[in-house]
């Protein structure tokens, strides 16, 4: 991706670049994440695109030097928007040679990747670290990677005493020198970030941040420069879980009912500190079932609260979300799913949770279920479901998950307005005659009494119940306010646009998905369309009411096919070919609310799809067809 | 009461509500269950204390006496087993201007919802929690209780009920924060109205006890009692319940108890010997969570919009 112009900084050579993927790969514990988060953030805050990705250890405690060890941080930064983690990394830092294995093997490195391998390991007292770290540097060398060995945990010592612990803002330093980083931010990114350890620890580190660089311009001997964006907008860097707690305040929330759980929490962490800025605040509950139900109290008087968990959270909530289901209590609730099920994969991502979010309620639930694609979105979709959880009198599930959670990115500031806020309740007399479920018979809808309205006394209940909350087990009674229930999604699904095609609105092959995965599959179609390709994609934003036009969209492809972040059987199945598999979880709805033909691929690999491994796909399925870039090149006839 | 000062002269009140303000459905109660008179004393203290029906909501779980908020004509929110706690909670954490009241049974609040009953007591927000205790499941038709006492024959075990039965009183006065944890019985009204209106009074959370008769299941688990007032003992102090001489002189055994005593009232709520009644314990100083959740609600909009547009000027490039 390096263009040609280079000019030189100092003594060294300096390449403009349009995009690098940068990775810290350590043991856990040796701060790499937050050094790339830094990174991050200095970049972003420099006009670049950036995305990070969390490289998460596959085993808690891991032992050190051990290939599922592997800790740390990816950065994708470039001159543009970036949209996903992309393929294989550009230029890597690495404290040990084993942890490399552990993202060899999920093939994160290609020929000619650049690694900064810490050197001291070739003269540890142990004749086996010396002897797998020289068989690992052969390795490397065959396998085409460009190593250079640098002594940088010897370097830091003459700053710290404790490398170990150091280390990372060393690395800062040296990044920050070969990408030309603005040192200033950067040194201002980390009195934030130590804030709360106090001055001694803030200027230690800023030390060490320097020392990195210095040390950096003595021993590397490159350095890139990564213009900014074009454009002036402006912009914020967070991350997605912050994202959803600016969102909760945006959307002027007064209460976040939580329990802890892997990965929400840091969303109520990030609240806790802020939240009484704008007189909210944060309420841990005792467990997930009472921080659903207090949110439900707080939102039953009137007062908007929401909930913000992760899978085994959402199936500790679904009773009471069934409550508010049947008696019709705003709520929100936000998802950031992991993998599952039970404990599953607490840290990693997966997008498991769709099926249960839309269906995980005994009897017919129907509920309103979102999925935030962006960083951004993650901000804004909280706005939106408090608005339709407020106007549909309906619980909202907006599904996020690990890899929104943590990645940092820029995005475009929100100008917040008034009218997102919740209006102030209302405790102006009730209506006389208008019963607590006044529905109307085309959408449902119906207005709600809050308690302190004089004449709306009403006894909310769980039973089934007429339009005046009388609890009624007769037919027609139940068979009523069930309808009453699903004609509000009707009437949503009716106000919805359908969602826009990326790339031509026909074509041989498109590729649907939904949440985290939107900058990978767009990247993958552009890859496979700039080869002549005749491939589109589509994201999907409502998954409950299904947003409206996709049966149309699909009618214009030869082939529909999700692509997903979850556990699905090949379509044969696993025993016999007769019984197909168990579809992805898009595929299963799509198929069944479009009527159409639905293809999947979805993996769970606990991480992040990559755009390489979607284009293979598209690829794959397209040769299937007998379509190859010639052939698309003509005009195809379609049915 | 009636608008009528001390001094004689009379205020004509905007609104006067009577009990039949209060009176929400027909209750469906078996006769004689002792749900009955519970229903009728908070009528009359919400009545009493003329209490803004639009301003009170009762907030019940499932079972028997879950069907509470279904009889009061006031705002109800008759939710989920076990979990009329933490709604109650939410309802109260930014309206403090709500009176609520819990009505929650023995299996609703010590089974199901136990984990909720020891945390809601821990965060004393103000409100009444009635546990009507009858030692049995009613509405699904006689389970075993937690409070079911030993050899009690149910559904779920014919041969008689096997553990120790829980202690509900004894239980929340060792639950951390409790402020007002007292014990009554369904069949003496004056008891009762005082106990509930004491409660009503208290800033807190305020546990109440109230031993419930069953005629349908557990006819005979208090009827020793009810014969017999020598089976009981009556917890007298200044501080404590105060009825009319006349209704207290039925229990000979009476006790004067310091509700400020923890330690005394956690052994008389220990006794097995006696079924104690009054209030065990009472402390009016300790923190309410609605001391901190209801922070902010006098923040204006441009406020709110000035704090938040300053915060996102810390993640601003
Ligand atoms: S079953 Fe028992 S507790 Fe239930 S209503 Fe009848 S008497 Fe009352």
């Amino acid at each position: 991706m390096a263009e040609k112009s280079t000019r030189t900084a100092g003594s060294r050579q300096s390449t403009r670049i349009h995009e690098h993927i940068v990775e810290i790969v350590s043991d856990s514990g040796e701060g790499a994440q937050k050094c790339g988060q830094t990174f991050g953030t200095v970049s972003a805050k420099m006009g670049n695109g950036v995305w990070t990705v969390e490289i998460i250890p596959a085993e808690i405690k891991p032992p050190s030097r051990s290939r599922a060890g592997a800790s740390g941080i990816r950065i994708r930064l470039g001159d543009h928007k970036i949209t996903n983690m992309g393929d294989e990394a550009n230029l890597v830092v690495a404290f040990n040679e084993q942890v490399l294995y552990g993202r060899i093997s999920q093939k994160s490195y290609r020929p000619g990747t650049v690694i900064l391998l810490e050197s001291k390991w070739a003269g540890d007292p142990s004749p086996e670290v010396q002897q797998a770290y020289t068989k690992a540097l052969e390795d490397f060398e065959d396998r085409g990677y460009v190593v250079h060995e640098l002594a940088m945990e010897e370097a830091c010592l003459a700053h710290t005493s404790n490398p170990q612990l150091g280390k990372n803002m060393f690395v800062l330093g040296i990044l920050c020198e070969i990408y030309q980083r603005d040192l200033d931010k950067a040194l201002a990114e980390i009195a934030a970030v130590f804030a709360r350890k106090g001055e001694g620890v803030i200027t230690s580190n800023q030390n060490l941040l320097r020392a990195g660089a210095q040390f950096a311009r003595e021993n590397v001997d490159y350095c890139y420069e990564v213009p900014p964006m074009p454009g002036k907008a402006e912009l914020l860097v967070m991350n997605g879980n912050q994202a959803i707690g600016v969102g909760v305040m945006a959307a002027g929330m007064e209460v976040v009912s939580m329990y802890p759980i892997t990965p929400a929490t840091s969303a109520s962490h990030y609240l806790a500190g802020v939240f009484d800025k704008v007189g909210a605040f944060v309420h841990q509950a005792e467990d997930e079932i009472a921080a659903v139900g207090f949110a439900i109290g707080c939102s039953y008087a009137g007062k908007t609260a929401c909930t913000i968990t992760s899978g085994p959270g959402l199936a500790l909530k679904t009773e009471f979300i069934g409550l508010a289901v049947m008696a019709e209590i705003p709520l929100v609730i936000v998802d950031v799913q992991r993998g599952g099920p039970a404990t599953g994969l607490p840290t990693k991502v997966e997008q498991g949770d769709l099926n249960a979010a839309i269906y995980g309620s005994p009897g017919d639930s129907p509920k309103v279920v979102l999925a935030a694609a962006t960083i951004d979105e993650c901000l804004h979709l909280v706005i939106t479901a408090r608005k339709l959880a407020e106007a549909f009198r309906i619980p909202v599930i907006l599904l996020t998950d690990a890899n929104l959670a943590t990645g940092v990115q820029p995005i475009r500031r929100p100008e917040v307005r008034e009218e997102w806020f919740a209006p102030p309740i209302d405790q102006s007399p009730w209506k006389e005659g208008v019963p607590p479920y006044d529905w109307d018979p085309k959408t449902g809808l119906s207005p709600r009494p809050i308690p302190g309205q004089v004449g709306g006394e009403y006894v909310l209940t769980g039973l089934a119940h007429t339009r005046q909350s009388h609890v009624a087990y007769d037919p027609e009674a139940n068979q009523y306010g069930q309808e009453m229930r699903s004609r509000k999604l009707a009437a949503l699904r009716a106000s919805l646009k359908p969602p826009k095609v990326h790339g031509d609105e026909e074509g041989d092959l498109i590729v649907v998905g939904w949440g985290s995965t939107l900058g990978s599959i767009e990247e993958a179609v552009d890859r496979a369309r700039a080869e002549g390709y005749r491939v589109s994609s589509v994201h999907v934003r409502f998954l409950s009411p299904l947003q409206p036009g996709l049966r149309s969209i699909f009618l214009k492809f030869k082939k529909v096919m999700t692509v997903e972040l979850n556990y699905s059987d090949p379509p044969e199945g696993l025993m016999d070919k007769t019984q197909p598999g168990r579809p992805a979880q898009l595929a299963l709805n799509l198929r069944a609310r479009t009527r159409r033909d639905i293809d999947y691929w979805s993996i769970s690999p606990g991480q992040p799809l990559s755009p390489g491994q979607i284009y293979d796909v598209i690829i794959g399925r397209l040769n299937a067809m007998g379509v190859t870039p010639s052939k698309t090149a003509e005009t195809v006839s379609r049915s | 009461m009636f608008g009528l000062k001390t001094d004689w002269s009379l205020d004509v009140l905007p609104r006067y509500f009577t009990l039949e303000d209060y009176e929400g459905g027909v209750a469906r109660w078996c006769p004689g269950c002792g749900d009955h008179a519970v229903l009728a004393a908070v009528q009359r203290i919400c009545r009493d204390e003329q209490l803004a029906p639009e301003k009170t909501v009762c907030v019940s779980g499932i079972g028997c006496s879950s069907r509470f908020p279904h009889y009061m004509k006031t705002y109800g929110f008759h939710g989920l087993h076990g979990r009329a706690l933490p709604v109650a909670c939410g309802v109260k954490a930014r309206r403090p201007d709500l009176h609520v009241w819990v009505a929650t049974g023995d299996g609703d609040c010590c089974s199901i919802g136990a984990g909720h009953w020891i945390h809601a007591v821990r965060y004393n927000m103000d409100m009444v929690v009635m546990l009507f205790n009858n030692s049995i499941y009613g509405l699904t038709k006689a389970q075993t209780a937690p409070t079911s006492p030993v050899g009690l024959k149910t559904n779920t075990h014919p041969g008689g009920a096997w553990l120790p039965p829980l202690k509900p009183t004894a239980a929340t006065i060792g639950f951390t924060n409790a402020s007002f944890v007292a014990q009554t019985v369904d069949w003496n009204p004056a008891h009762l109205h005082a106990t509930l209106d004491a409660a009503y009074k208290h800033k807190g959370l305020s546990f109440v006890q109230i031993m419930q008769r069953c005629p349908q299941y557990t006819a005979s688990i208090f009827e020793e009692y009810q014969q017999d007032p020598s089976r009981m003992l009556l917890l007298t102090h200044e501080d404590g319940i105060n009825i009319d001489p006349a209704v207290a002189r039925i229990y000979p055994n009476q006790m004067s108890h310091d509700p400020s005593d923890l330690p005394e009232a956690l052994r008389i709520a220990n006794r097995d010997d006696t079924l104690p009644i009054g209030l065990f314990f009472r402390d009016p100083d300790r923190p309410r969570y609605e001391e901190i959740t209801a922070l902010g609600l006098d923040m204006t909009v441009e406020e709110k919009l000035t704090a938040l547009n300053k915060e996102l000027d810390r993640f601003a490039i």
